[in-house]
């Protein structure tokens, strides 16, 4: 889906005409990624759009479908899971700008504030790519033993009162969006500090110079220059996030409150082997996020940045 | 004060009381007092290092100094944030902003003081430098020369008490250089500002400024206007830095009368007494290269005039308005003249015989303490490692900020 969304830019690069020779060096450099892409990434979203609009086999057998163009599928998929729908936006959404707000201070820090000490600013970065180093499913389960009913913050909260006694974290709508808060922070953080690495600090002073106040810096010099870093760094979080079904999952940090599209993606498909509808709340999950990012591009208006 | 509302009135003075600035590893500013009056426009020259840049920072406030004070129309601003100083700096890297258009960069300090009717006002001050046909364009479309019009544009427009230029002509040509000199002087006559000007070019210092100060090591060689500073240079600093000079180190012999007179490797130098700063022991006296007159046959002897040579010409240049000849006088250093070319050509050729005199009024002396025997102590050495590390450090700041 990040593809298609960028895809404006390149395709515009790709019609600029170049010199022939040049030209066919390019194509030949370009073939592979594009058979690459066409076949793993072209033809299985063809074959998911063909699937969304199967019908049952006469059979009635489950798992049985045959080709058709039951569109219905989309109906249903829709009037059905919404929630889910809704609710994965949502959640994607908060998670985004608990994400933003709290990786612009740390992207900042390293890439403006520790310029003077480049040892800083890559042992900071180390640390910011560092939990990659451990699988994402890990990470995930150590949070759920940490904020589990037996890890020491929900017996704190229940000893300070501020949690019932059949209350726990996991589970919650609060535990999900921290997971994906957490989970995708590193995406928020690393666009974030290329952006604001290359602010010149000339212009923060020119700024003090015109009687610009710290607030006023930030917000006329320093988020505008930092806009495509803003841009990328929610992109790749909310696409991601809005998909996500391994912090709503049981088994991590949700429970069946919590579901998310992907949850229910997972559910129909390998459950209970509605494959044309799971293949219909893809698709239409596909869509919307395109819709959702297309708009906030054309807001933001990366275009102009330079 | 108030950094909001109205224009600046008038030009405010500028006060520097006990300047010290150091930054780990050396000093930047050595104890600097200086005042400037209200509606003057006043440069600071000197060589890259010296200390100016760091002053005008102090002076936007964008930098603390260690100790001191700095007062802006009498009143203290040495902790007032820059922001609400009432203080505009044209920047020597320009400093515009990348995201705005030309007209909303120049628009931005007067946006900040909510000034009625910013647009049109910056559209007049874009006017001013020939600009307002780019006003939609972004500072990377335009030309260095053009940015730093704009950021000329960008300061002025804010009519600001005090000025601060660095270096703010160094990308444009001549032409406009000299167009933009004259905008500058206009702007200030008509407004009243007051101008701190910082640059290396002593041309520039000399032709625009009222009042120069050179600036060396972080402290003020000398101040005066730029007729006294090329007729009466104190140190050989300022002697060398503000055009050329010749130098002539030897021991006072007489001190009597209205002249002192220095025994330079057997030539008797004399120097009007009120013309130098030291009259006994060892001292360095000089005098411009245009006061010499060449002889082909040795003058008589004549009183109140000095008298060099023989010596033979080693190195005619032709430079269109004058002639340059350097002369080597047996024992001294080598002498430069300038000679109008009052006739066709030069008067004469490489390896003549030659003498040079000049009327003893035209000599200085300088206040320079003797070091050494020899004529090459007594000229600032800028070859010091502490210099060289200064000046290390500096470039590599500029790289750093630019990239």
């Amino acid at each position: 889906m990040a593809f298609a969304a960028f895809g404006g830019a390149a395709a515009r690069a790709a019609a600029e005409p170049a010199p022939l020779k040049k030209g066919a060096v390019a194509i030949g450099l370009l073939a592979p990624g594009v058979a690459y892409l066409l076949l793993f990434f072209l033809t299985p979203l063809i074959a998911l759009v063909f699937t969304s609009f199967e019908q049952p086999a006469s059979s009635g057998a489950i798992g049985a479908y045959v080709p058709g163009f039951r569109w219905q599928n989309y109906g249903e998929a829709l009037a059905t899971y919404w929630p889910h729908f809704a609710r994965s936006f949502g959640y994607a959404l908060i998670a985004t700008v608990a994400a933003l707000l709290i990786g612009y201070p740390v992207a900042y820090f390293i890439g403006v504030t520790a310029r003077r000490w480049p040892l800083l600013q890559s042992l900071a970065l180390v640390l910011v790519i560092a939990p990659f180093f451990i699988s994402f499913l890990l990470r995930t389960l150590a949070w759920q033993q940490i904020l589990g009913t037996n890890g020491w913050i929900v017996a704190a909260l229940h000893g300070l009162g501020w949690l019932g006694p059949n209350e726990g974290i996991v589970g919650t709508d609060f535990s999900v969006v921290f997971g994906l808060t957490y989970n995708f922070l590193p995406f928020v953080i690393l666009p974030l500090y290329t952006s604001l690495e290359r602010l010149d600090i000339r212009c923060l002073e020119a700024g003090s110079d015109l009687y610009a106040s710290p607030a006023t810096r930030f917000l006329r010099i320093t988020l505008p220059l930092s806009a495509p870093g803003v841009v990328s760094g929610t992109l790749l979080t909310f696409i991601p996030a809005a998909g996500d079904y391994i912090n709503a999952d049981q088994q991590y940090l949700g429970s069946p409150n919590t579901a998310m599209v992907g949850n229910v993606i997972q559910g129909t498909f390998l459950n209970s082997q509605q494959y044309p509808l799971a293949s219909a709340i893809s698709v239409a999950l596909m869509v919307i996020v395109l819709v959702i990012v297309a708009i906030y591009i054309r807001f933001a208006g990366t275009e102009d940045l330079v | 004060m108030a950094a909001s509302g109205a224009f600046a009135e008038a030009g405010a003075d500028l006060e520097l009381v006990g300047i010290h600035k150091r930054f780990p590893g050396f000093t930047a500013i050595e104890s600097l007092d200086l005042r400037i009056p209200a509606g003057s426009f006043f440069a600071l020259l000197g060589p890259s290092g010296c200390g100016k840049t760091t002053t005008l920072r102090l002076v936007a406030g964008l930098e603390q100094p260690t100790s001191g004070r700095i007062l802006i129309g009498g009143e203290d601003v040495t902790d007032v944030k820059p922001y609400q100083r009432p203080v505009n700096t044209v920047f020597q890297s320009y400093a515009l902003f990348p995201h705005m258009t030309v007209i909303e960069n120049v628009a931005f300090g007067l946006r900040r003081r909510r000034i009625p009717d910013p647009i049109a006002k910056a559209h007049e001050a874009l006017q001013l430098v020939e600009l307002d046909h780019l006003a939609q364009r972004r500072p990377a479309q335009l030309s260095g020369g053009q940015q730093q019009r704009v950021a000329l544009a960008r300061a002025v427009v804010n009519r600001p008490a005090l000025l601060l230029l660095d270096e703010p002509l160094g990308a444009l040509d001549l032409k406009l250089r000299r167009q933009m000199q004259i905008e500058l002087k206009d702007i200030q006559s008509e407004v009243g500002l007051t101008f701190l000007h910082v640059t290396h070019d002593q041309e520039e210092a000399m032709t625009m400024a009222d009042t120069v100060a050179v600036m060396n090591r972080g402290a003020i060689e000398q101040l005066g206007t730029p007729e006294e500073l090329y007729d009466l240079p104190r140190t050989a600093f300022v002697a060398n830095f503000l055009g050329q000079s010749n130098l002539f180190t030897g021991q006072v012999v007489s001190s009597a009368g209205e002249a002192i007179v220095v025994d330079a490797a057997g030539t008797r130098i004399a120097v009007p007494a009120k013309r130098a700063q030291r009259h006994s022991g060892a001292v360095t006296v000089g005098v411009r290269p245009e006061k010499l007159v060449l002889h082909t046959e040795a003058p008589a002897p004549a009183t109140g005039r000095n008298l060099l040579g023989p010596g033979r010409v080693t190195d005619v240049s032709f430079t269109g308005v004058s002639t340059q000849y350097l002369v080597a006088i047996p024992g001294l250093r080598e002498v430069v003249v300038f000679a109008q070319n009052m006739v066709f050509g030069p008067v004469v050729g490489e390896g003549a015989e030659v003498w040079v005199s000049w009327d003893a009024e035209h000599g200085f002396g300088l206040a320079d303490e003797a070091v050494g025997e020899g004529e090459q102590g007594r000229f600032v050495d800028d070859a010091t490692t502490g210099s060289i590390a200064r000046q290390t450090r500096d470039e590599l700041l500029d790289e750093l900020g630019e990239s």
